[in-house]
């Protein structure tokens, strides 16, 4: 290995933490130009940078590639390891692609304290790259923390009205959920005779009751993040207050990192434990995609619904890793990218309209296709991705998912299958009642179509969201050995 | 390869065609897009006629085009499958549609939307195409949401009305119902063979017979009837059988090309498509194929009624196609399949024939659709009306038009049939033979016999239709005389589908072999003095005896009521589905999110520790004599305890 895939991770996490800083530098609102263009430039080099992570990408191992490894804490026999493998790598693509959408998103949009804004993102970036790549339990948890701050600050500082409730039942909620892992990470660290390696920790045989206390512990953080009902009542008002970016980023790449902590802590670790609870954690599933389904039905608010729906779809993930089958989890992994596309975009949708009209009420608007056509275009398209029609990368996962749990359980898979349905209800009814019908108000007649910057941002993530759908194979054969690992790693009991 | 090349080259041709019509319709100008449209769809008509020919001689093709993903042991992979099957639907599909391409420049010209509509359609005949072409599950959903989306998109073309937004909503979500017995029937597909490619489905089928499983009730199901049905729902969905046939009435809001071509010739018999192409698997299921009779005869029967009392041309037209998209699930049930398809290609014709008729008198009468304020329009629409007229003609099953062999095919394969529910099967569709030809005659003496009801402004101003609209009246004319008469044989001897669709011996009835031994035969049989006896008895209602109706209908009011509600089908899902996920999905945001789980734990737990710092908060008061106090109960209670334990 050459030193720049060495160091690959560390410059991919650590470039965009200093670009935040030096956009801090700038300072005040008067060179909030230099702020604006200093983060566009630092959010693609760093997008650019993360590439040779898919290009120099190893598809026959299972094994973490692009490691780097430092003593850092001697004392507690902490490391500064750093690797990734098929199941971390998508996802560290996903933001910082995403975090060029964002940057470009509030380009305009944010006037008031552009520096610390676009910095906070670009902060954000790395450190939640870092969740993704850490294989030091000290470091995850220290990347998992360090995270809420900034998008607390962003939901805080540049938030809706009510942003104070918002963030700080986002934070509280988050930070009691992970303490318990925090114990989990420090029980680990005595049980393996001092180390904090995830890797060493996968390997570590424990006995029944320990798993299941290990496996709860990681359980109430991730299950908060991700969220799974019935914790998930931060999500829609933390969405709701966030700005644009804010909520793009909250639900592309944060909710992912509850997921991604099931792969890579909780199953490897407590296996057993993740079996004997899986009927659980698909019962909680299965509950979030048709329950939450239903409310997102009766949504008045926009972004309400969509964080609404956010949760219905990530349910299909948690199903997908706790069905225990190869298109399952592959499937599930395929939706927590796609998620983050049709998701974000949809926010970005919403962003569009929000900073013509301010409403996010969907009773506000009607007709908005007469006056805004390619607006209308993108929203149809990305509605319908939501909905999981073929060709898009919504049904990829989806449809994978339902697959595989019915090769497990025909029953598991009708409810899953629901969605169908219900899915394609509160997301069309949303377009119909907002993109379609005559014009309601006359505000709503005056609205003024995209601009190009907001047409090049949407035409981004439809780029994504079409390849991905009627192209799925490059990003699966990414994933296979690491999916095919970690489920034979899974299969055999620690007991 | 190079014929690889050419079966490539007939959906992107429609695709391509989409895109520059519907995306850079705008820049490029009117002209230009019904060009491209009609230059790709046209071609691809060329090129799927000469593979038709190909194939008839013998030149089939099933192989991959590209592999979409790869899954645990599964390839998923977009490929095709030409056989006569696939060939006869790629004709079909791409004739017609080629014909609303035409007719859309006339109908649509003043129309602001005219591009996208082009678009539209261009992008429809693609995804139908590859539906049709699949050689696999995975593709043939694709096509299928595709033809779906489409049809949504048309559904709500003017999107200003509320009725079409609402009805193209509605055909979506019940489609949805459809795709979500389909796409189980897709998975349960998959967990059972292992593959999704048709080949390899089909030929472990028969060895999959006896496998079964349990239901938690402790019923045993075979895995394929299983299967069957599940697909079936999804057939039930796109071709609107009964219980989910309510959004195809509705669709007729949308423009009337695409009510010919989408809801008429082409999407709604993906679902007639989709079981002739499974026939391997029906074949293995009694069970599946009984379901499959009775949900067509019910459809045939029921339907045929609605249309009755129809008083708006299109919805009369609509109400005739979903009857006789019960004919064709009723000759699937009876394992005629290859009849299924004929009458599928014959309707195909008259049927798009009969929508642009209407949509032309609708011109004409400047969009006015009820058919009370027509009458008398034969002298002033000569070609509209006779071709309508053969349209009916073929519709009724009369002789010698298209109609009437495909229909008497289906007859004569029920009455064969020993599927359970055939009997039923045989007397609905002997009564729907009579209903079809009363309501389809009823529409031709309202609109063009009779005095004329509309005001004296339209009257004045009627006009045949221009040639756009006239010339695909008369091509689509053609084949709905001659084509029943030039497939019967073919159809019905298993000559034209080959090995494509099975053919069970004596599901179809050879009875007098060749197109003039059934002419001959005809006289002699009940079906076609039923028709007869319908056209009669409308001519009496609508012509001689014009005071007839009124008569009935008072006599008869209770029916009339019931069928005017469409036997309450509408009233029932909004009441149960639409407003009853509403009610619920506003009970669990209400008491589940925001009392039980945001009010009592999350804002409860915050109380409760804001309620608990206030109470400790008294503690620290500040005031030495109070700490000191405090003190000293403390040292006493200490105290008392060394002391007495």
């Amino acid at each position: 290995m050459s030193w720049f895939d060495q160091h690959l991770l560390s410059l991919v996490i650590w470039f965009p933490v200093l670009g935040g800083i030096l956009v801090l530098s700038t300072g005040s609102d008067r060179n909030a130009p230099v702020a604006r263009r200093l983060a566009l430039g630092i959010a693609i080099t760093s997008f650019i940078l993360s590439l040779p992570l898919w290009t120099r990408f190893r598809l026959d191992t299972a094994a973490m590639q692009f490691v780097e490894r430092q003593p850092w804490i001697d004392r507690f026999n902490v490391h500064y390891h750093l690797g990734i493998d098929g199941i971390a790598m998508p996802l560290v693509l996903l933001t910082t692609f995403l975090t060029v959408i964002v940057v470009i998103a509030g380009w305009q949009v944010i006037r008031e304290r552009v520096a610390q804004y676009f910095a906070s993102f670009l902060i954000m970036e790395g450190l939640m790259i870092g969740v993704f790549c850490s294989l030091d339990g000290v470091l995850f948890y220290l990347f998992w923390e360090a995270m809420l701050i900034p998008m607390f600050l962003i939901v805080g500082v540049w938030g809706g009205p009510n942003r104070v409730y918002a963030a700080i039942k986002f934070f509280l909620y988050t930070l009691l959920g992970s303490l318990l892992m925090l114990v989990a990470l420090l029980y680990l660290y005595n049980a393996t005779g001092g180390s904090f390696n995830i890797l060493t920790f996968a390997q570590l045989p424990l006995d029944g009751p320990t798993q299941l206390m290990v496996f709860l512990a990681f359980f109430a953080a991730f299950a908060v993040k991700v969220p799974m009902v019935p914790v998930h009542t931060w999500l829609p008002d933390a969405h709701v207050e966030a700005p644009t970016g804010g909520s793009v980023i909250l639900a592309a790449i944060t909710l992912k990192m509850g997921a991604y902590g099931f792969l890579r802590l909780a199953i490897p670790i407590a296996p057993d434990a993740a079996h004997q609870l899986a009927p659980l954690v698909i019962a909680l599933s299965l509950v979030a995609v048709i329950y939450i389904a239903l409310v997102a039905l009766v949504q008045q608010d926009m972004k309400k619904l969509i964080a609404y729906s956010s949760i219905s779809h990530m349910g299909f993930v948690t199903l997908g890793f706790f069905i225990f089958d190869t298109r399952a989890m592959e499937g599930a992994l395929v939706q927590m990218i796609s998620h983050g596309f049709v998701s974000g975009a949809l926010f970005l949708c919403v962003g569009v309209l929000y900073d013509r009209l301010h409403s996010r009420e969907i009773a506000s608007y009607g007709g908005v296709v007469k006056v805004m056509p390619v607006f209308s275009f993108f929203l149809v398209f990305f509605a319908m991705a939501n909905a999981g029609l073929p060709g898009t990368s919504g049904f990829v996962g989806e449809f994978l998912v339902i697959l595989g749990t019915f090769s497990v359980n025909g029953w598991y898979a009708a409810l899953a299958a629901v969605t169908l349905v219900v899915g394609a209800a509160y997301t069309l009814w949303m377009v119909k009642r907002v993109a379609f019908g005559p014009v309601t108000s006359p505000a709503v007649a005056q609205l003024q179509d995209l601009s190009g910057r907001e047409t090049l941002m949407l035409l981004m993530v439809a780029a994504g969201v079409l390849a991905l759908g009627l192209w799925p194979l490059p990003l699966l054969d990414v994933m296979h050995a690491s999916v095919d690992n970690l489920l034979a790693h899974a299969a055999v009991s620690k007991l | 390869m190079s014929r690889q090349i050419l079966y490539l080259a007939i959906p992107l041709l429609c695709l391509f065609a989409a895109i520059i019509s519907g995306l850079l319709g705008p820049r490029i100008g009117r002209v230009n897009a019904h060009r491209a449209a009609i230059g790709g769809v046209g071609l691809a008509f060329i090129l799927s006629s000469i593979v038709a020919i190909d194939v008839y001689f013998g030149n089939t093709f099933n192989g991959t085009v590209y592999t979409w993903a790869t899954s645990g042991d599964v390839r998923f992979e977009v490929g095709f499958l030409i056989d006569p099957l696939s060939a006869v639907m790629m004709v079909v599909v791409t004739f017609v549609s080629l014909m609303v391409h035409i007719y859309t420049i006339g109908y649509m010209a003043e129309d602001p939307g005219y591009t996208r509509f082009f678009g539209y359609i261009a992008l429809f005949t693609f995804a139908m195409l590859m539906l049709v072409m699949s050689n696999n599950f995975l593709q043939l959903f694709f096509g299928w949401e595709g033809v779906g989306l489409v049809s949504y998109l048309l559904i709500g073309f003017w999107y200003e009305r509320e009725s079409a937004i609402r009805a193209n909503l509605k055909a979506f979500l019940v489609n949805r119902v459809g795709d979500f017995g389909f796409l189980l029937g897709i998975g349960a597909v998959l967990a059972l063979f292992g593959s999704l490619d048709y080949a390899t489905v089909f030929a472990a089928a028969p060895s999959s017979e006896g496998l079964s499983l349990v239901d938690p009730f402790g019923n045993e199901w075979h895995w394929i009837t299983v299967i069957c049905l599940l697909l079936f729902v999804g057939a039930m969905g796109k071709s609107a059988q009964v219980p989910l046939h309510v959004w195809l009435p509705d669709s007729m809001e949308g423009p009337t090309p695409i009510s010919a071509l989408i809801h008429a010739a082409t999407m709604v018999t993906a679902g007639i498509f989709l079981i002739a192409r499974m026939s391997p698997l029906f074949e293995l299921s009694r069970t599946a194929l009984s379901v499959v009779l009775i949900i067509g005869a019910l459809t045939a029967l029921l339907m045929a009624l609605v249309a009755l009392v129809q008083t708006d041309i299109k919805r009369v037209v609509a109400y005739s196609t979903l009857s006789q998209l019960g004919y064709m699930t009723v000759a699937l049930g009876a394992s005629a399949y290859s009849v299924a398809i004929f009458h599928l290609a014959t309707h195909a014709f008259f049927k798009a024939l009969l929508f642009l008729a209407a949509g032309s008198v609708i011109i004409a009468m400047h969009h006015e659709q009820d058919m009370r304020r027509m009458g008398g329009l034969r002298k002033s629409m000569p070609i509209t009306y006779l071709t309508c007229v053969i349209g009916s003609l073929a519709l009724a099953g009369v002789p010698p038009f298209a109609g009437f062999f495909s229909k008497d095919a289906i007859i004569e394969a029920v009455h064969l049939s020993t599927t359970p529910g055939a009997g039923f099967a045989y007397v609905a569709v002997l009564v729907g033979v009579v209903l079809t030809a009363f309501y389809s005659f009823r529409l031709v003496f309202m609109t063009f016999h009779g005095v004329p009801r509309m005001d004296e402004q339209t009257r004045s101003h009627l006009h045949e239709s221009p040639r756009v609209v006239t010339v695909p009246l008369i091509l689509l004319a053609i084949p709905s005389v001659i084509a029943g008469a030039l497939l019967v044989e073919p159809a019905l001897t298993g000559t034209l589908f080959g090995s494509s669709v099975v053919t069970p011996e004596g599901s179809v009835g050879h009875g007098p072999a060749g197109a003039l031994a059934m002419l001959a035969h005809a006289p002699f049989s009940a079906p076609l003095w039923l028709a007869l006896a319908g056209i009669l008895v409308a001519w009496l209602f609508y012509c001689a005896r014009p005071e007839w109706p009124g008569w009935v209908a008072k006599r008869l009011r209770v029916v009339v009521w019931v069928l005017e509600h469409k036997f309450g089908f509408d009233e029932l899902y909004q009441r149960v589905f639409a407003d009853g996920s509403r009610a619920l999905g506003e009970t669990l945001w209400r008491w589940g999110d925001r009392r039980l789980i945001d009010g009592l734990m999350v804002n409860g737990t915050a109380a409760v520790v804001v309620r608990a710092s206030v109470l400790f908060r008294r503690v620290q008061s500040g005031l030495v004599y109070h700490y000191a106090f405090a003190m000293i109960i403390g040292l006493v209670g200490l105290m008392s305890w060394l002391l007495f334990r």
